[in-house]
């Protein structure tokens, strides 16, 4: 597929909101809030089943809907390929979840473990919930670091005087996806901010004698170009799945994008009604998905493929064999299996090995092509049905 | 279209044509390819002057930092006002109009990546200084590119977010004379804009323009479509005719070729060595999908009108090199310049903590600190402090420190072929060359390295040092004679470079050879495999972005030298008659192409 460009439709409601030269934060923060209620109804995202090909792309983030444990996907590739608008589209796509009413974390009602601790104080007198939507939250480049992590609420200090914490972007993307576009430019302290949250899980916060800790647990995608700059070796292997993506060179899928896309911009309330029942389907879909997940059963053998596969391509650490298995169950998962076969691994070991080589400067095969063969030599060179 | 009493396409009427679509959708960016002069003012005036009167045009200087281009917090004012105030970027400001970018050839990555985004989204996410604001910001963008030559260009992400590349360069004043279009057409068109349709044969015939001529992003053919549609309504047509598809195709796909069409005489870019094939190059020869003898015209008609207005030199390019090379790393300025808490140049600050080394900035400290003054104060225990007015409690979280962009050193990486072919008379004219060089770069503070290639493979003689007697004492033991494994030494020093760059170094590689390879990767004398394997090896050191020189050391120059020279991109000298000095000097110019690492942002 592909397509790209502008990601929002021009003629949005709140785009109303003209501004003044000099903007009051506090008008302007419920604006916002009420801008965000507004964006769900009125801001009109690309739909996602309107994305042309790129199918290794969508199928990395639907396991990652599927199964969060996943840890992550990376969309590196061409500049116009539709990477960005993929993620975007994604959080339309999500089924919605349930939260613990006025929880500023969006913790789970049923996860005691994982709240915060006002959710877990208040766990026993029973909690009130609501569906909320899945948070996508974008991470722009330019972000400081007292917003992702979470601060003093400025406005309230200011005005009353008082010290109350304002979460910041990691709260909002708790239980939901943590989008950095353009993730090889991100600044390297924010870098090693996000990899160390998003392993442990939990944001802590010391600031102006406020001791702030919260659940942060959020899938990590991030797209770039890699003309731009690599990501750090570290980064490349915290990230449980990668996806090389490239503009498409049929001129017929071409000439599809530039139409969708062309239509999309011109009229596209209309265009997501038109695509709104399939995106419809492809919700339950991963909703049955994930309803089955827990019982996709792994078999010894698959395992034992999982680990020879490791081997043979020297991938460093047990991280990749976790993620192949993760990946693979997700995968019949989706694709309504009961059991992880060797079609489900082919079709997820390159996601799921391609970024953990070690990079060889003398072989002239791409990263790609190695796990290939390395699949074809361990499991045959028969297509996989 | 009226009032044409100009020549009907001079590069001035395009540009004016350009100006003129610009002016109707401004989601057709412009980069403009010209000095500073009365001729780009006169071009800008014309924007101007199309542009509804009410649009705000705003210029973004070359050094915008984050809060002046995005926003951030206002601080006189919220202090003053105690409440937070957000102050708008110039972004947020040019909402509704355009934003003239200075000096695009030097804009940074990252001020790319950050309009890029705002572009994107028509909108501004701001997430700083404890603010979260979204702010509206549709803008168009003119992007001034003052740039000399293929390598200064503003960045890939402006590129192909900007429908005209328009290159002013030879247009004189006395062209700029005479308009074609006034602002009530413009007007006229802009309203008439939202109805103008595009057949499926008009939107066919342009992404398959596109995708002949190579050019990859979708990007750009959903901009070419949206020309085509600016220009159809200026016509006053509510549809896209054949005129203004090819109009559109020719402003815009044109200066972006990177193949010459498939049909043409000049097919070289076929031939095994080409670049296409290259497995990261689309395959353009196989393009087919069943056309109607109609669509079939249109596509032509487009296609030609495209390719008859490849830019002169552009055309040449083409013809000769066969594709235009995908931009080697050197292009990208990633990883030149870095990042570091200690040395270089001053380039912002970021809050962290006093360790040693970090060096405070102490104005930004004390921003960080200020708005949360009457709080301290409030909760300060100290009665004392608690008064006093005049003292700023300042807490470890408000600690920032400067960053700085630190220039990369440069390695010189000497690959020298000491096999038999390479005389040993010239052995020791390289050796002599390299301790030259070495005593330069112990000034310029610079790293050289020698890899010796010859027999079977190729030895590290010498890792990257700045020590001169180290590199005298290795120099003076190597050894000479044998065949010549010409692709193990590229590899050598490709992986070398590899790891020189990893440590943040910037590698030049120089390779002293006569080319005559005899010696295959495998290890073979095969001298036909030996001399295939070198060029894949060549080829492979190009796609690593590497920067090279090969200087062919023969009595008379090799052509196979000259070849594997071309295959990796690499500058090539003929020295059939060089001494120590002369070969300095000659890497000398090369390294000067990239001073310290190429550190070609400010």
């Amino acid at each position: 597929m592909t397509e790209a460009i502008v990601d929002r439709a021009p003629d949005v409601a709140w785009f109303q909101f003209r501004l003044a030269p000099k903007i009051d934060a506090g008008f302007c923060k419920t604006a916002v809030e009420q801008g965000d209620v507004l964006r769900l109804n009125m801001t009109v995202v690309f739909p996602f089943s309107a994305i042309v090909g790129q199918d290794e792309m969508k199928l990395a983030l639907l396991i990652a809907a599927v199964d969060p444990t996943v840890g992550g996907v990376l969309i590196f590739g061409d500049r116009g390929s539709g990477k960005s608008t993929a993620v975007r589209a994604l959080a339309a796509l999500l089924p919605k979840m349930k939260v613990v009413d006025g929880c500023r974390y969006g913790c789970d009602p049923a996860d005691q473990i994982g709240a915060c601790t006002e959710c877990g104080a208040k766990a026993k007198d029973g909690l009130k919930s609501r569906l909320a939507p899945v948070p996508v939250v974008d991470l722009p480049l330019g972000a400081t670091e007292d917003r992702v992590v979470g601060a003093l609420d400025l406005e309230r200090a200011l005005s009353q005087g008082v010290k109350t914490f304002e979460p910041g972007l990691l709260a909002r993307a708790n239980r939901g996806f943590l989008y950095v576009d353009e993730v090889n430019l991100l600044e390297d302290h924010l870098v090693d901010l996000l990899l160390d949250v998003a392993a442990s899980g939990e944001n802590v916060v010391e600031r102006e004698g406020l001791s702030v800790r919260h659940p942060a647990r959020f899938v990590l995608v991030g797209t770039g170009n890699p003309e731009e700059g690599e990501l750090r070796p570290q980064l490349l292997d915290r990230f449980g799945l990668s996806v090389e993506i490239r503009t498409p060179d049929d001129l017929k899928t071409r000439i599809e994008v530039v139409r969708r896309r062309d239509e999309f911009e011109r009229k596209p309330s209309e265009f997501a009604t038109t695509w709104e029942k399939e995106d419809a389907r492809l919700r339950r879909h991963i909703v049955s998905a994930r309803k089955r997940l827990a019982s996709v059963n792994l078999l010894e053998a698959s395992l034992e493929r999982t680990a020879r596969l490791c081997i043979a391509l020297g991938t460093d650490g047990l991280r990749g064999e976790l993620t192949l298995t993760r990946a693979a169950r997700a995968m019949a998962a989706l694709a309504g299996d009961r059991e992880v076969d060797d079609s489900h691994l082919r079709r997820v070991a390159p996601l799921a090995l391609r970024h953990r080589l070690r990079r060889n400067p003398l072989d002239d095969a791409g990263s790609t092509a190695r796990v290939e063969r390395a699949v074809a030599e361990l499991f045959g060179t028969g297509t996989s049905p | 279209m009226s009032g044409n009493d100009v020549a009907p396409t001079s590069a001035w009427t395009d540009a004016a044509l350009a100006a003129a679509a610009f002016a109707i959708d401004s989601r057709c960016g412009v980069v403009i390819k010209a000095c500073p002069g009365p001729v780009r003012d006169r071009w800008l005036a014309l924007v101007r002057s199309l542009l509804p009167a009410a649009a705000p045009v705003r210029r973004v200087p070359l050094h915008a930092t984050d809060g002046r281009l995005l926003g951030g917090l206002d601080l006189a004012a919220t202090l003053q006002a105690g409440r937070p105030v957000v102050e708008r970027g110039i972004l947020a400001e040019a909402d509704g109009g355009t934003v003239v970018l200075a000096m695009a050839e030097r804009m940074t990555l990252l001020a790319a990546a950050r309009l890029a985004a705002v572009l994107d989204n028509q909108e501004i996410v701001l997430e700083r200084d404890g603010l979260t604001v979204r702010m509206p910001a549709h803008v168009g963008v003119i992007a001034l590119d003052e740039g000399i030559g293929d390598e200064e260009r503003p960045p890939g992400a402006v590129l192909d977010r900007t429908a005209f590349h328009v290159d002013l360069g030879g247009v004189a004043l006395k062209d700029t004379e005479g308009r074609l279009h006034d602002s009530d057409e413009i007007a006229s068109a802009r309203v008439r804009l939202p109805r103008v349709q595009a057949s499926f044969d008009s939107v066919k015939a342009l992404c398959g323009t596109a995708l002949a001529l190579g050019i990859t992003s979708i990007r750009v053919s959903v901009l070419v479509l949206h020309a085509a549609r600016a220009l159809a309504a200026l016509a006053g047509r509510s549809h896209v005719a054949a005129d203004d598809a090819i109009s559109a195709a020719r402003l815009v796909l044109a200066p972006r070729a990177r193949v010459l069409p498939a049909g043409e005489p000049a097919r070289e870019y076929e031939s095994d060595d080409g670049p296409l094939s290259d497995e990261r190059r689309p395959e353009d020869a196989d393009i087919d999908v069943p056309t109607s003898a109609h669509d079939r015209d249109l596509d032509d008609i487009v296609l030609a009108a495209a390719r008859a207005t490849i830019p002169a030199d552009l055309l040449a390019q083409l013809q000769l090199g066969s594709a235009v090379r995908p931009p080697a790393m050197s292009q990208g300025h990633a990883g030149v310049a870095r990042f570091s808490a200690r040395r270089g140049r001053p380039v912002g600050a970021r809050s962290g903590e006093l360790r040693t080394g970090a060096r405070l900035d102490v104005i930004e400290t004390l921003r960080a600190a200020a708005p949360w003054q009457p709080l301290r104060r409030a909760s300060h225990d100290n009665q004392s402090l608690r008064k006093s007015e005049q003292s700023v409690i300042v807490r470890r979280e408000d600690f920032r420190v400067m960053r700085f962009k630190q220039r990369t050193g440069t390695t010189t990486i000497f690959a020298v072929d000491a096999s038999g072919s390479s005389a040993l008379h010239r052995l020791a004219e390289v050796k002599g060359a390299v301790e030259l060089l070495l005593a330069e770069c112990y000034v310029r503070r610079d790293q050289v390295a020698l890899l010796a290639f010859r027999g079977r493979g190729a030895d590290l003689l010498l890792p990257a040092t700045r020590s001169l007697v180290r590199a005298k004492r290795s120099l003076a033991g190597l050894p000479g004679g044998g065949g010549t494994p010409l692709a193990a030494g590229i590899d050598a020093a490709a992986a070398l470079a590899e790891a020189v760059w990893r440590r943040g170094q910037t590698p030049v590689v120089i390779f002293m050879t006569d080319g005559r390879a005899n010696v295959a990767a495998d290890g073979s004398t095969n001298r036909s495999r030996a001399q295939g394997d070198a060029l894949t090896s060549a080829r492979r050191l190009r796609a690593a972005g590497i920067t090279a020189m090969l200087i062919d050391t023969s009595m008379h120059t090799e052509p196979l030298a000259a070849r594997v020279a071309a295959e990796m991109d690499a500058q090539y000298l003929a020295l059939p008659h060089a001494d120590a000095i002369g070969l300095s000097r000659a890497v000398f110019s090369i390294a000067a192409l990239r001073p310290h690492g190429g550190v070609r942002q400010p």
